[in-house]
């Protein structure tokens, strides 16, 4: 395909031809980040918490202060709520689940040596020290939230302790907390040093995410305290089929107030596990929706205005385009020549927009917490735009492959 | 001849009713994605207070200890005051009018049968909040200092709160019970929610919360009642002092200067204030960390726009200029396909003047058709985002000036996109092209 003849008819039409570059690279520059964006956030949602998410529900209740026992009250709870049927197994625990945002971390030191120097400057930083979270709850947590231990073995009834008064002799840590604490070693038995305490590592769990998350580096960072709540305010967590999650939300209500009135369950705080991650990702999940909408806007307006000036064009020069016919030119010949010139004006727009994202992209990276974006973004999103533009620019091409040589013998 | 270059514009636009539709369309998306999320801003950057907002300032003063850090996801303790500052503040009264204030939340229990009991926010506050924030009393009157003093058990009530605790708006004198104690209502106050809720601690939801009960801040911390938001110590408290603790912030500070004197002379009564306590030994930091910041200048501070939001806004303008770069695209390829009319009505005496006002009509005609669809298109944007779940969300409603703001946007937007075709279009030399023809 002859090319000169094309670049002289964009030349006359320099204004028009570059405005339509820049907003294909304006597009361009825009959707490789918009969808490197969408990437990032789709990976943030997806994230695995290690728990049988689909099969849990919790209930939320508060006891009005100073009336009895907790200990008692709990273990009458748990007794009612077990005795609904479907329900498999229920624990209670203080508050802390995955992404639950009650976060309670501590320091925690992989040795003596480690501890001391972490002390000396007031911070963990560059000492081996990690902040994880911790998780607490009554005996039969890990079965209940559906864990995976994959060395070491569960909690006895020996291991627990009532309350945050002194800390256990034991824990349990997740296999993230394991290898960044004792890397290359084996983790059972290990000693945790947590300021004047020390506990020691009975089990490794495959994953527990931590209930707020910070950077996917951290996030796996939990352990597990036998530990039981010791506090009017308590979290139930029921495990049963999917199915049976609402109904036994509903009967698990009933049967706490039933076990005492002198409580509060408010219907705001049951909800499946599901719902209470869908409630995690919601600013996530609205972002996504927004971003998608915005790339396709974005396209769809690109497309029309190619679509547009195409035509445009085909109407202006029919006239040529028949002198072009009469003269031995094929339609195919005519079809190409606007499939050239439209990949022409697209390709330097991409161009121009592979550079335009990169800079976008480092701007976003200064402003907001936004990642470097990897190169092979770039020759996607032309390669998008391409396509996009080929596709475009067909109907008036085919229009004008139409226009009859006879046109040239016309005058206007 | 306005009317016969509205006459030209329509007639001209309908010639081609797609590519005018696509024209609006294209136009209209990009205003109304824009306004959505201008609107948005605009509500959560609003003027809490308006009116009172520019008498209002917050004084910081920084107690940290020189070797503290704080890792970056932590809140910063020095954004709020310990006891011991806010009452050696208090007691100095250098100001018009100050308050010392912290949230919390608490279990209510209506007096009237058959309710259950719920959890409520309220303010635990000195006598000064009412006067300085101007709440209005429906019935009955705030604490005096002597009750602060005294640490009386008094509350006010919200509007709302005496509704759901009494049945009646009218409760002065009535004995409310909060958390795990009996309060004597001695003042009702008119609903007052400002958004955000600029007197509250930052880590909270400032956007959703509203204060339903006061209670003098004395009362709190004698019975140690729960505060909200960010409490953060530092250093070891031997004394085990709790809230009346020197290295433990968890106050908000208010005060009310009437005139650029007082704001400096506050300032300075800060600087003084901290090098004393540095001499004390009690701080360690340069006096001159102490800072006063106006009520719109500590929200800037707090930056309470979300991340998202902001990049949502960036998205679309992004959007509204590549929609502006298409119509100028297209605008400049339609007129320049008339070049043969231009020319004609050129060679028939019309100045350029006149070509270009009769195609900048037809564009401002774009304008107001996609300024109109942008705007309902907006609306819509907003039914969404009040949907959201965020605490922000309820407070998305366009006003008078955001609604002419849109339309104005967007024939502003299409005169401008306007402009360049128009000015190419009227530089046609009429010979040339009439030869062409």
């Amino acid at each position: 395909m002859e090319l000169r003849p094309i670049l002289s008819t964009l030349r006359r039409h320099k204004l028009t031809a570059s405005l339509l570059v820049l907003q294909v690279a304006f597009t361009c520059a825009i959707v490789c980040n918009v969808v490197f964006m969408v990437v990032q956030r789709v990976q943030r949602v997806s994230v695995p918490t290690g728990i049988a998410e689909a099969e849990l529900s919790i209930i939320h209740s508060s006891g009005f202060a100073g009336d009895d026992n907790p200990q008692a009250r709990h273990a009458t709870d748990l007794a009612a709520l077990r005795a609904i049927p479907g329900v498999r197994s229920a624990v209670a625990l203080s508050y802390a689940l995955p992404l639950d945002h009650s976060d309670s971390s501590y320091g925690v030191c992989p040795d003596a040596a480690s501890m001391q120097r972490a002390m000396q400057q007031r911070s963990g930083e560059g000492t081996g020290c990690l902040q994880p979270s911790m998780f607490d709850g009554t005996a039969g947590l890990i079965g209940t939230l559906g864990l995976r231990l994959v060395a070491g073995r569960d909690f006895t009834p020996d291991d627990f302790v009532i309350g945050d008064a002194h800390k256990p002799a034991v824990a349990i840590i997740s296999q993230a907390l394991a290898q960044r604490l004792y890397p290359g070693q084996q983790p059972l038995g290990k000693t945790l040093y947590l300021g004047d305490a020390t506990i020691r590592v009975v089990g490794v769990v495959a994953r527990l995410l931590r209930p707020s998350l910070r950077t996917p580096a951290v996030d796996g960072d939990s352990m597990i305290w036998p530990q039981k709540p010791d506090r009017p305010a308590v979290t139930y967590v029921l495990r049963s089929a999917p199915a049976d999650r609402a109904r036994i939300l509903r009967e698990g209500r009933a049967a706490l107030l039933a076990a005492s009135p002198n409580r509060l369950v408010n219907p705001e705080r049951m909800e499946t596990y599901d719902q209470m991650r869908a409630r995690f990702f919601r600013r996530d999940t609205t972002m996504i929706g927004l971003l998608v909408a915005a790339g396709l806007g974005l396209l769809f307006v690109t497309v029309l205005g190619i679509a547009g000036l195409a035509s445009f064009w085909v109407q202006q020069r029919t006239r040529t385009i028949g002198i072009r016919r009469a003269i031995g030119a094929t339609r195919g010949d005519i079809l190409r020549y606007f499939h050239t010139e439209n990949g022409l004006i697209v390709g330097a727009g991409c161009l121009l927009g592979m550079v335009l994202a990169l800079v976008l992209n480092l701007g976003l990276l200064h402003f907001y917490e936004v990642q470097r974006m990897p190169l092979f973004y770039l020759p996607f999103g032309a390669l998008l735009l391409g396509m996009l533009g080929q596709g475009a620019v067909l109907t008036p091409a085919l229009r004008a492959a139409r226009v009859s040589p006879v046109v040239a013998t016309r005058s206007v | 001849m306005f009317g016969y270059y509205l006459d030209l514009a329509v007639c001209s636009l309908r010639r081609n009713p797609i590519l005018t539709g696509l024209m609006v369309l294209a136009i209209g998306l990009g205003i109304g994605a824009s306004m959505t999320m201008i609107t948005v801003l605009h509500v959560m950057t609003n003027d809490p207070l308006p009116g009172r907002s520019a008498h209002l300032y917050t004084p910081h003063l920084d107690p940290l200890p020189l070797d503290y850090s704080r890792g970056s996801d932590s809140p910063d303790p020095s954004d709020n005051l310990t006891w011991p500052d806010a009452m050696a503040l208090l007691q100095a009264k250098r100001a018009v009018r100050q308050a010392a204030m912290a949230g919390g939340t608490m279990l209510v229990r209506p007096a009237q049968a058959g309710l259950q009991p719920f959890y409520a926010a309220g303010r635990y506050a000195t006598a000064d909040i009412f006067a300085m924030f101007g709440l209005r009393f429906e019935y009955g009157g705030g604490w005096s200092a002597a009750d602060d003093a005294a640490g009386t058990h008094v509350a006010v009530l919200s509007d709302t709160m005496a509704r759901k605790l009494f049945g009646r708006t009218d409760a002065v004198g009535l004995a409310a019970h909060l958390g795990e104690q009996d309060y004597r209502v001695i003042g009702v106050v008119e609903e007052w929610a400002p958004a955000p809720q600029f007197y509250a601690d930052n880590t909270g939801s400032q956007y959703s919360d509203t204060d339903t009960y006061f209670l003098p801040l004395s009362v709190a911390v004698a019975n140690d009642l729960p505060v909200n938001g960010n409490q953060s110590g530092w250093g070891r408290d031997e004394a085990q002092s709790g809230k009346r603790g020197a290295a433990e912030s968890w106050l908000q500070y208010w005060v009310q200067l009437d005139t650029p004197a007082q704001v400096a002379g506050y300032r300075q009564y800060l600087v003084n204030y901290s090098a004393q306590q540095k001499a004390l030994g009690r701080f360690e930091r340069p006096p001159t960390n102490a800072a006063l910041y106006s009520l719109m200048g500590w929200l800037t501070h707090l930056n309470l726009v979300p991340n998202d939001v902001q990049l949502q806004l960036w998205l679309a303008l992004g959007f509204l200029f590549v929609c502006m770069l298409n119509i100028v695209a297209l605008l400049l390829a339609k007129f320049l396909r008339r070049g043969g009319e231009i020319s004609v009505r050129r060679a028939l005496g019309a100045r350029r003047r006149d070509i270009f006002l009769q195609l900048g009509v037809e564009s401002a005609l774009i304008g107001v058709a996609g300024g109109a669809l942008g705007l309902v298109i907006a609306q819509l944007g907003l039914w969404s985002v009040r949907h959201r779940q965020d605490d922000y969300a309820r407070l998305a409603q366009m006003d008078s000036s955001m609604l002419a703001g849109t339309f104005a946007l967007a024939v502003l937007a299409s005169v401008l996109a306007g402009l360049l075709p128009a000015w190419r279009a009227c530089r046609i030399t009429p010979a040339l092209q009439l030869k062409a023809q």
